[in-house]
């Protein structure tokens, strides 16, 4: 188990965005550790996807600061984000179905030769090189992404994350569109990249996987936080609480 | 694993077209347009397929056929330039004004100073990446449709054009600008076919190379007569076309003529070919260099990726907003390039000139396969697309069409290729 000692990997304190006078996020304040997984939980609208879209970089915070490794971040757009090693699967995927796995990949950082042209060939060798070890079946390596399956796409996704050296993962409800198969080789992943010492935020809405997957989840009501718990310390009854009355269980309250 | 995988990267092939893994689509439109071609020439009595009527056909689809390629990239960011043939004549105004009035009287370099022409192109250029590039600004950076905005853009700019030059007409325009009218620049026989080798041999060794780089990274490869094929149709392609423009004789009266400006006498029996038309080789090298763009290079990958899907390129970190300016800049310059063949080939620069060029564009573009929902569409399909149009049009006059139902013709066909299309991809399971 991760120990929660020394700096954390992503400190994100008294975070609030709001959105025409409606608090989408109000003063919350997370924490991340290497090699720990961080689920976020809470009804649609809670404020999940908007907390973790500030460290992505593609919404701006209106207050509260970000910290990684102990010092202050400035991230205001994707591409800072990427700087600062976090990745992010977003829930519709964000891949462009037009283009191939390796187009998709290496988007918005292709690979080019020396007279600054696309490196295609060097392109297609590493997404065969990354997908044989996430997803030895996959096959479709000229084919646009559109052609693909839930899974397959799945696979691209978290190859484009896994692929750049990420520190920081978010994942935005990584297997909703997946089956049971696909669910499995995603958990899979996640206990090895864990191992590997990432730090990942999984947003999720399954309690169950929640607390077969995090260490730590934290609950979302309103835009507000709830609180956080160490999974081990709870049932998914007492998550489930959380989630729907908006307070700690009461053996926990502080 | 490696070894797996090529093994069933390339199952067992059957039909000679899987193997040479052609584009099903280009196939279809070449179909279409032989079948055009040899239809025409049957009515007119084998007076369409004649070098005289292919060299004039070339050199009418140039113009067009420069913005088409432009446009596959507009429409392939999900946007639309209804103010190209607008854009045109501005440039057009501007370029005939800076050659005839600003350098000779205002600078004082005269007429006919070499300088005149590279300094009216070179202004045409950055008039036309301006106005762009602000279009593009106000798509981008301001959100406002591109359809509003390129809408606006035609009124404006047919009229700007109109004030640049008080509504008259420009002209003569300077002898060294005219060449890059079609007939009266082309590169002679013997260049062109110096032109058509070093084209043959550049396209045979990027086969080579590309099978070459493949191979190196152990990915599956066409089998090696496929590709022998291929190159023997390219190489034939280019060289049959060069043999065809260079079949096209300048007319005796207009050889003794050049032969008496140079103070001597025209031996007897003197004939030489008219060859490849400058405009052509620009309109080629546009061709090659919009084809690099879209397939090597980042620009061109994100326009593609932009045009599947915009929140995945914004999240990829892309700048969608500067790429729209960029998107519509690249189309102003090309617009700029259109207008230089467009008056070199009248010799003048006049008021109506690029009118209706907006549809003509789009038509093009859209018969060429790209699709209005963004996302997918070819350079090469653009230039095709542009060249059935003209064919068509040129053909039905030659025929005797009466002038309204040729528009009406080519409207018809508009409409009728988008539809094949849509099948087309309902069939092949496309989005």
């Amino acid at each position: 188990m991760a120990g929660q000692t020394g700096t954390p990997l992503v400190e994100m304190k008294d975070i609030s965005i709001s959105f025409g006078g409606i608090k989408a996020v109000d003063h919350v304040s997370v924490d991340l550790y290497p090699g720990e997984v961080v689920g976020l939980l809470g009804h649609n609208g809670a404020g999940k996807s908007t907390l973790i879209k500030c460290l992505s970089g593609a919404y701006q915070r209106d207050a509260g600061e970000i910290l990684i490794d102990g010092r202050p971040a400035a991230i205001s757009n994707p591409r800072d984000a990427r700087r600062y090693n976090i990745e992010t699967i977003y829930q519709t995927l964000a891949l462009a179905d037009n283009l191939d796995a390796a187009s998709n990949l290496f988007l918005g950082r292709e690979l080019v030769t020396s007279l600054g042209l696309m490196d295609e060939a060097a392109m297609e060798a590493e997404t065969r090189r990354i997908m044989a070890r996430l997803n030895p079946n996959f096959r479709k390596f000229a084919a646009p992404v559109s052609a693909l399956s839930g899974g397959q796409r799945q696979s691209v996704a978290i190859a484009r994350a896994v692929y750049f050296n990420a520190r920081i993962l978010i994942m935005d409800e990584p297997t909703a569109a997946l089956g049971p198969q696909e669910t499995q080789m995603v958990a899979e992943l996640i206990g090895e990249l864990k191992r590997q010492g990432l730090g990942i935020f999984l947003i999720d809405h399954d309690v169950h996987q929640v607390k077969a997957l995090c260490d730590r989840a934290a609950v979302m009501k309103n835009g507000q936080l709830v609180g956080i718990v160490r999974v081990d310390e709870v049932t998914t009854d007492d998550i489930l609480a959380m989630i729907i009355a908006g307070k700690k269980p009461a053996h926990l309250a502080d | 694993m490696q070894h797996v995988q090529t093994r069933s990267d390339a199952p067992a092939r059957k039909s000679i077209f899987d193997s040479l893994e052609l584009d099903t689509r280009l196939l279809g439109m070449i179909g279409a347009f032989v079948v055009l071609c040899l239809v025409f020439n049957l009515v007119t009595d084998g007076r369409f397929l004649t070098p005289r009527n292919i060299f004039n056909l070339t050199i009418q689809t140039v113009s067009v056929a420069i913005m088409a390629t432009g446009m596959v990239f507009v429409i392939v960011t999900r946007n639309i330039d209804l103010s190209v043939g607008a854009l045109l004549a501005t440039c057009s105004a501007v370029m005939a004004m800076v050659q005839t009035v600003v350098l000779p009287d205002w600078l004082g370099l005269g007429l006919g100073h070499w300088a005149i022409a590279p300094l009216a192109i070179a202004a045409g250029l950055a008039t036309g990446a301006v106005i762009g590039g602000f279009q593009g600004w106000l798509v981008g950076f301001l959100g406002i449709p591109a359809f509003i905005v390129t809408l606006g853009g035609l009124l404006v700019w047919r009229n700007v054009a109109w004030y640049l030059t008080n509504g008259q007409t420009i002209g003569p325009l300077d002898p060294t600008y005219q060449l890059l009218g079609g007939i009266n620049g082309t590169l002679g026989e013997s260049l062109s076919w110096g032109f058509g080798l070093a084209a043959t041999v550049f396209a045979l060794v990027y086969m080579a190379t590309s099978r070459r780089n493949r191979r190196a990274h152990d990915f599956p490869v066409k089998p090696r007569w496929a590709e022998a094929l291929l190159g023997l149709v390219v190489a034939g392609a280019i060289l049959g076309f060069v043999a065809v423009l260079n079949a096209y004789d300048v007319p005796a009266r207009r050889l003794a003529r050049i032969f008496e400006s140079r103070g001597e006498v025209m031996p007897e029996g003197f004939s030489a070919g008219y060859g490849l038309p400058f405009s052509v080789i620009l309109l080629i090298l546009i061709a090659a260099g919009m084809t690099v763009i879209a397939r090597r290079t980042r620009f061109g990958r994100y326009v593609f990726a932009t045009g599947g899907n915009p929140d995945a390129a914004a999240l990829s970190g892309i700048n969608t907003r500067w790429l729209t300016v960029k998107v519509f800049a690249l189309m102003g310059v090309l617009c700029a390039l259109s207008a230089v063949v467009a008056s070199a080939r009248l010799t003048f620069h006049s008021n109506d000139i690029g009118t209706l060029d907006e549809l003509r564009v789009i038509a093009a573009a859209v018969i060429g396969g790209t699709a209005l929902a963004g996302g997918s569409g070819t350079i090469y399909g653009a230039i095709l697309g542009a060249l059935i149009m003209q064919s068509l049009q040129s053909g039905m006059a030659m025929v005797g069409v009466d002038a309204p139902f040729q528009n009406i013709v080519v409207g018809a066909v508009l409409v009728l290729a988008v539809l094949v299309d849509i099948l087309y991809r309902k069939r092949t399971g496309e989005r």
